[in-house]
């Protein structure tokens, strides 16, 4: 049954194993072939052959048997940019080549620990200062203009750089000895945890103004980034959780012993081990977070997804969702695939990746 | 001066602190809020339950509503769509998560490799991007209802919709088939398209999860059960069923149940396509009334009860099967 590629086998041999190996496995094999014969053909043909690809053919599209990715040709830059000044939009690009930048030096390890987070840092001050402007003979550009896959990517990054300290904090707190400390941390978690990520953002758009002193408001893409902000850090606080539960405790009570006070023990002992440990899961946390950035369309912020869905309210675009949303589902995997083979690397890597922690994840 | 305090007197004080903290920003919120509420001539309090909602709710098959009836009622009907939504997507999401469990094990390399292809490509797409595909394939490619699809005798799938039989629950036992009559489907019943995309997109999406669990679940159990079954003579089949499955269910059934959770949350979803379950109908009432605290209030406590419960469900399950000396 459970026959290997060995690298001496031929491919004959191989093939009667993993694909014929027995009366069901024939079978199906027979079956997937059958349908990828009848499916394939037609499926790339739409996709590929018969397809529009040349922006300046709205018109073709609405005759062709194929897909419409003119639409995608034409909409590239709002997709992208959304509404930013057309003349500045080297910004804007230049912010998506500093995060992935920034996310490939983090990634690869290029830099260790207090560089990573020193060049973290400047990367999300220079990132503010490209996208606001307004100072070095930048033009000012207001939040509201800000959009497309831009806005995505800084709605995750500075949604998990910002909740990440106030996710140790609740992570402490649900550990600590305070009892009031306990359950204020537990009360937070289990709260956010246990209601969907809408109606937290239903809270940060129609009720978090009704809460503020009157005259006083706070625009919509900065309520919501409170909110996923808010949000994440409950998640994060659980991940993080796991990590200090994996320390064993012998390595708190050698620190006691020293004479550490809580925040050294904190600091020094516990917290490097546990992130240290809680890496994978905290990726696969940055993942689920990237995606739910995607809910923003519910409340009308112009993301990525946003801005494919608003290019097909025009008539020339209308009735072409299909083709859009595929577009869109490619580029959020684009992003999420590689993360995700990037965690399982890391949790193979680490001698705590067995079958049963992939379990817990979930 | 604090130095000289024990350590017990201390966390007293911290907690001192963070009780007043929490206490002083709640005044300072409540006090804005009773002031914006007055401002805006909006009555606070649970009161507007009571009025009547003035809108048509597209789908209200358990319960009949019409726009005389009071906002508590259609917020009844967009609970009870939420749970038809969510039970018939947690059913079929755990029978296509134990396929595809199943299938990324198996020996053939051509199913291994499709289950996992599937798993990381629906797990690597945001839910709402995979609604609104599915939305766009109903409502977009599908055929106008005098020519849907008919895949299997009595299921029709049209622009409209998906048409399915049913089965009559009073006696004697009939199946009632749709049939195209008019202008659209008569008999059987006719799942909308916003309920046929949330339903597909969410069983879809879970399965994925539930896959990855269950496959999991199946290598977690220790190498020797396998070679000790072998050894007893069983056969493959029998191995799998008897063997290797309860004790896979084990170490499955805790994420697995808290997939389930994640999908009933999932399924507020449905406002974005349309579907008007319980976060939809309580948006609704919030822009028709203002009341948008206890709208959000009504939202956050039914989903924290759906939660609690389940976890204490799930309490109860551990308690009675864990191992000894388990995990979980």
């Amino acid at each position: 049954m459970n026959l290997t590629n060995g690298r001496g086998a031929s491919g004959c041999q191989w093939a009667r194993s993993r694909l014929f190996g027995s009366w069901p496995s024939s079978l199906a094999t027979l079956a997937i072939v059958y349908l990828a014969a009848r499916w394939l053909p037609p499926l790339l043909n739409w996709a590929l052959l018969r397809a529009v690809w040349s922006p300046d053919r709205a018109a073709a599209c609405r005759d062709s048997q194929g897909a419409c990715w003119a639409f995608v040709a034409d909409k590239f830059r709002f997709i992208l940019f959304a509404t930013f000044p057309a003349d500045q939009h080297w910004r804007p690009a230049l912010v998506i080549a500093i995060l992935l930048a920034l996310y490939g030096v983090s990634g690869f390890q290029l830099v260790r620990r207090l560089r990573l987070l020193c060049l973290w840092l400047g990367g999300l001050a220079l990132i503010g200062l490209l996208m606001w402007g307004g100072i070095f003979g930048l033009t000012y550009v207001e939040n509201e203009r800000w959009g497309g896959l831009t806005l995505t990517l800084l709605l995750s990054t500075f949604g998990i750089a910002l909740a990440f300290p106030l996710s140790i904090l609740l992570a402490l707190g649900r550990r600590s000895e305070m009892p009031l400390l306990r359950w204020f941390s537990i009360g937070y978690i289990e709260l956010i945890r246990g209601v969907p990520l809408i109606s937290v953002l239903f809270m940060a758009s129609v009720m978090l103004p009704l809460f503020l002193p009157q005259g006083v408001s706070i625009d919509k893409l900065l309520r919501a980034q409170l909110a996923m902000t808010l949000f994440a850090a409950a998640y994060l606080a659980e991940v993080i959780r796991g990590g200090l539960q994996a320390i064993p405790p012998q390595q708190e009570e050698a620190a006691l012993a020293t004479g550490l006070s809580y925040w050294q023990r904190v600091c020094y002992v516990t917290l490097p081990q546990a992130l240290r440990v809680a890496i994978p899961p905290l990726v696969n946390t940055f993942i689920g977070f990237f995606k739910d950035t995607s809910l923003v369309v519910i409340i009308g912020l112009f993301d990525f997804l946003t801005t494919i869905k608003v290019s097909l309210n025009e008539p020339a675009w209308s009735g072409f969702g299909i083709e859009a949303y595929l577009f869109s589902a490619l580029g959020y995997f684009a992003f999420c695939y590689p993360m995700s083979r990037y965690s399982q690397a890391l949790e193979r890597q680490t001698a705590h990746g067995t079958g049963l922690s992939a379990l817990r994840e979930n | 001066m604090v130095r000289q305090l024990d350590i017990r007197q201390r966390a007293a004080l911290y907690q001192i602190f963070l009780l007043a903290g929490v206490c002083l920003a709640g005044w300072y919120f409540i006090a804005n809020a009773v002031d914006n509420l007055l401002a805006r001539r909006i009555a606070s309090g649970f009161g507007f339950l009571w009025r009547e909602a003035g809108f048509e709710i597209g789908e209200s098959t358990l319960l009949s509503f019409g726009a005389a009836d009071s906002y508590f009622k259609a917020l009844t009907v967009g609970l009870l769509n939420t749970f038809r939504v969510a039970l018939l997507a947690v059913v079929f999401s755990t029978v296509i998560g134990v396929a595809v469990g199943l299938a990324r094990l198996s020996p053939n390399w051509l199913l291994t490799k499709l289950a996992s292809t599937y798993v990381e490509l629906l797990r690597n797409i945001p839910l709402v991007v995979q609604l609104f595909f599915w939305y766009a394939v109903i409502t977009e490619s599908f055929p106008a209802p005098a020519q849907a699809l008919n895949p299997l005798p009595g299921f029709y799938l049209s622009n409209r919709g998906l048409a399915v039989p049913t089965i009559s629950t009073l006696l004697p036992l009939a199946i009632d088939y749709p049939a195209f009559s008019g202008f659209n489907f008569s008999g059987g019943v006719v799942l909308s398209p916003e309920f046929t995309a949330l339903f597909l997109g969410l069983a879809l999406y879970t399965a994925a999860f539930i896959g990855e669990i269950v496959r999991a679940g199946i290598l977690a159990v220790d190498r020797g059960q396998y070679e000790a079954a072998q050894s007893q003579g069983l056969s493959p089949a029998q191995l799998m069923r008897l063997i290797i499955l309860p004790q896979a269910l084990r170490l499955v059934v805790p994420p697995v149940t808290s997939q389930y959770l994640n999908c009933i949350k999932n399924s507020s979803l449905a406002v974005a396509i349309g579907y008007p379950d319980l976060v939809s109908i309580a948006n609704t009432t919030i822009n028709q009334t203002g009341q948008a605290i206890e709208g959000i209030a009504v939202i956050m406590l039914v989903y924290l009860t759906i939660s609690l419960a389940i976890s204490a469900l799930m309490n109860r399950y551990n308690r009675r099967f864990a191992l000894r000396g388990g995990k979980t």
